[in-house]
């Protein structure tokens, strides 16, 4: 084990390379650019042995993703904003064809206007698109859960692709201290990739039929079935990290919510922000606390409502639009809690975009903000924070 | 034409890695020409294909016409498919995984190649990779039901640009496809027509065994979309090359060969008269074709002989 310092791109290839991952089709966008670029100067000077496809577009970068996983080469990317927009049909094809290709998304805000700084569209943009997704709050998760994702996407029950969502620039470009294992650590914890079936002259199989309406729906139905079940192994991988290495992660982690009356809900880097505001306003008396979305798909029902239905006020932070609509991630938390007797009150808000900051007293003024609205009554969509009028 | 070599159809395998069954239209060359290639492949290939016709026709869950390993994913992709297929291998093999021998294939209808799938085809071209890419040509969106392409030629009726009171169809050339790859400085670039069938699986034969990215264009008659008699696909190929429409040649490392050079093109009426797609052509339009094809077909000859 040594401690290091690095930006959490070059942490996200260190896990590549300790993976050992055969192949990487990949097209730069910012602010996932130090990413590939590290893996490919790991590859030139020998400290990775893996094929470099320097693909044309996204479109093929993920398209050559589906080439190399289907032959059975442990296959990585990354991608941000608009490339994980254009690469958005071949998203599907991946999961519909159970390849267990893992990639890095820089959160990045989409066109138009044209923006590179960070926020959550491009990952509510993706959200049906039967991945599994995984959020990081800072750069040891960065490498820890990529590390997982290989573990978990290419389990023979599980064989999903797997995504990991990092802020663009807020996390991807930040340098932060972290814990790297030894390899041989690694090697207990991620096996070699054995997938079952590839293609293979020897055993020639048929990938990618089309399929009539009278077979579509069942395809799908297993598909989906395969994305929930897979928590299964993500507790599992997630549980032996943490055996391992000493870092534990769950879907829904909490920060001093225990006895709390009111709570935030956060993704991503913002959590780390929120949770000095939760120090702040818990130093002044008040009954607050955090909670922190890690899972995204397969969406943690279970766990989410064990955690907040003991609350009066749940306050959703979304970092993304939806134009004309509700929040992405607080109409999601609605419809967990719809059914449910006892269930907290909700506030949505709508903030962080465009890479647009929200500070800790922002944090505290957004968790007064969201109490008043609640006492008053003002129950609307969502209200954009920091916005000027 | 000494490209044809022995004709000796008992030589040719008698294995189908591209099984009877599947859903071809009556009189399909194109399937036609992709059981030629398949014969010429072997069982030692590894196939991606785009959607298309073929595709269709040969994968209907919960079946398949194909005995060699192969898949399908979008349309516009075979060839960066293709490309992680090859880098894929590649690497397992480098780093100690026991794989057997597998020439990488990449097919394409005309739609896939000339229009939506071109960028991928460039990069992969650029970048090198050890596979052959084959374009099943029949001239349009035939799938969907008969759209226009960029490989479309010039006065043909598409059901997206058809011929009609104010429009004579297509209005533009059929996009130089083997031009393009040549433009590539890819080892070996090729056209084949399935009327011509042993002349096409030398074709194949040669492409697999060069390392680097090799094309063949394989012009495939369409009855349905061509509007012909069903079994006329076989002698319009014929037709094709022997007026010019579509020469048979070959570029190896630049080096330009003619296949089939007869002393006296036939002239281009006798290909495009039976055909329904270019019912509606006027003297004048087809004057202009007949110019055009013998530019062409000089400029190819031209080039054969070294200029």
């Amino acid at each position: 084990m040594r401690r290091v310092g690095f930006e959490s791109s070059f942490a996200i290839a260190e896990a590549v390379k300790m993976a050992s991952i055969d192949v990487t089709s990949a097209y730069p966008i910012t602010p996932q650019t130090h990413i590939v670029e590290r893996i490919a100067q790991l590859i030139a000077d020998g400290e990775l042995d893996a094929e470099y496809i320097p693909v044309e577009s996204e479109h093929s970068a993920m398209s050559g993703c589906l080439g190399a996983s289907a032959v059975g080469a442990r296959t990585f990317t990354a991608t941000a904003g608009q490339g994980l927009e254009l690469m958005h049909e071949v998203l599907y094809v991946a999961s519909g064809m159970r390849l267990p290709i893992v990639m890095a998304v820089c959160n990045r805000s989409l066109s138009s206007p044209l923006s590179i700084w960070g926020d959550h569209s491009d990952v509510m943009a993706v959200r049906d698109t039967g991945w599994i997704q995984i959020f990081a709050e800072n750069a040891q998760q960065a490498f820890d859960l990529t590390l997982c994702a290989f573990r978990i996407a290419e389990d023979p029950l599980v064989l999903l692709p797997t995504m990991v969502h990092i802020d663009g620039f807020h996390l991807s470009h930040v340098i932060e201290p972290i814990l790297l294992p030894e390899l041989e650590e690694v090697n207990k914890f991620l096996p070699k990739f054995h997938p079952r079936y590839t293609l293979n002259p020897n055993k020639p199989l048929t990938m990618g039929d089309f399929a009539t309406p009278d077979l579509y729906t069942e395809t799908k139905k297993y598909q989906d079935e395969a994305l929930r079940n897979s928590m299964k192994v993500i507790l599992q991988a997630w549980r032996g990290f943490g055996e391992l290495f000493g870092r534990d992660y769950s879907p829904v982690e909490m920060y001093r919510a225990d006895d709390a009356d009111v709570l935030l809900l956060t993704m991503g880097s913002f959590s780390e922000v929120a949770m000095e505001a939760i120090d702040e306003l818990r130093e002044a008396g008040e009954k607050v606390g955090l909670v922190r979305l890690r899972l995204w798909r397969p969406f943690p029902f279970h766990e989410f409502r064990r955690a907040v239905t003991q609350a009066k006020l749940l306050i959703v932070l979304d970092r993304a639009i939806s134009f004309g609509g509700p929040g992405p991630v607080c109409s999601e938390v609605k419809a967990a809690l719809y059914h449910l007797k006892k269930k907290p009150q909700i506030i949505g808000f709508i903030g962080g975009l465009g890479g647009r900051d929200i500070s800790v007293e922002g944090f505290r003024n957004m968790i007064h903000r969201g109490m008043d609205k609640a006492e008053q009554g003002k129950f609307e969509e969502f209200e954009i924070f920091g916005v000027r009028e | 034409m000494e490209t044809l070599g022995i004709y000796a159809p008992r030589l040719v395998t008698k294995r189908q890695g591209f099984t009877p069954g599947h859903r071809a239209c009556s009189g399909c060359a194109e399937a036609l020409a992709v059981k030629l290639v398949m014969k010429a492949l072997g069982r030692n290939v590894i196939l991606a294909m785009s959607t298309g016709c073929m595709e269709i026709i040969s994968t209907q869950l919960p079946y398949t016409a194909w005995e060699v390993p192969w898949i399908h994913t979008l349309f516009e992709n075979s060839a960066i498919v293709a490309s992680g297929i090859e880098a894929g291998m590649k690497a397992l093999k480098r780093k100690g995984t026991s794989l057997p021998e597998a020439k990488v294939v990449a097919m394409g209808g005309d739609g896939a190649t000339f229009d939506i799938g071109l960028g991928a085809i460039s990069g992969a071209f650029e970048r090198g990779h050890d596979f052959l890419y084959v374009c099943f040509d029949n001239e349009a969106y035939m799938n969907t039901g008969i759209q226009r392409s960029s490989a479309t030629p010039f006065g043909a009726s598409t059901t997206t640009q058809p011929a009609g009171k104010v429009s004579m169809g297509q209005r533009t050339w059929k996009k130089n496809m083997p031009a393009i790859a040549v433009a590539h400085d890819i080892p070996y670039v090729a056209t084949a027509c399935p009327s011509y069938p042993f002349d096409l699986m030398d074709k194949v034969k040669k492409a697999t065994a060069i390392e680097g990215p090799t094309y063949i264009h394989i012009l495939s008659v369409c009855p349905t979309g061509w509007r012909i008699p069903t079994d006329m696909s076989i002698r319009l190929g014929r037709l094709a090359v022997e007026t010019g429409v579509f020469p048979l040649y070959e570029v190896e490392n630049g080096k330009y060969t003619l296949n089939y050079d007869p002393p006296q093109l036939r002239p281009v009426t006798d290909y495009l008269k039976s055909q329904g797609r270019f019912r509606h052509l006027t003297p004048k339009m087809t004057d202009k074709i007949q110019q055009r094809v013998s530019a062409e077909y000089a400029r190819l000859k031209e080039k054969a002989a070294g200029g």
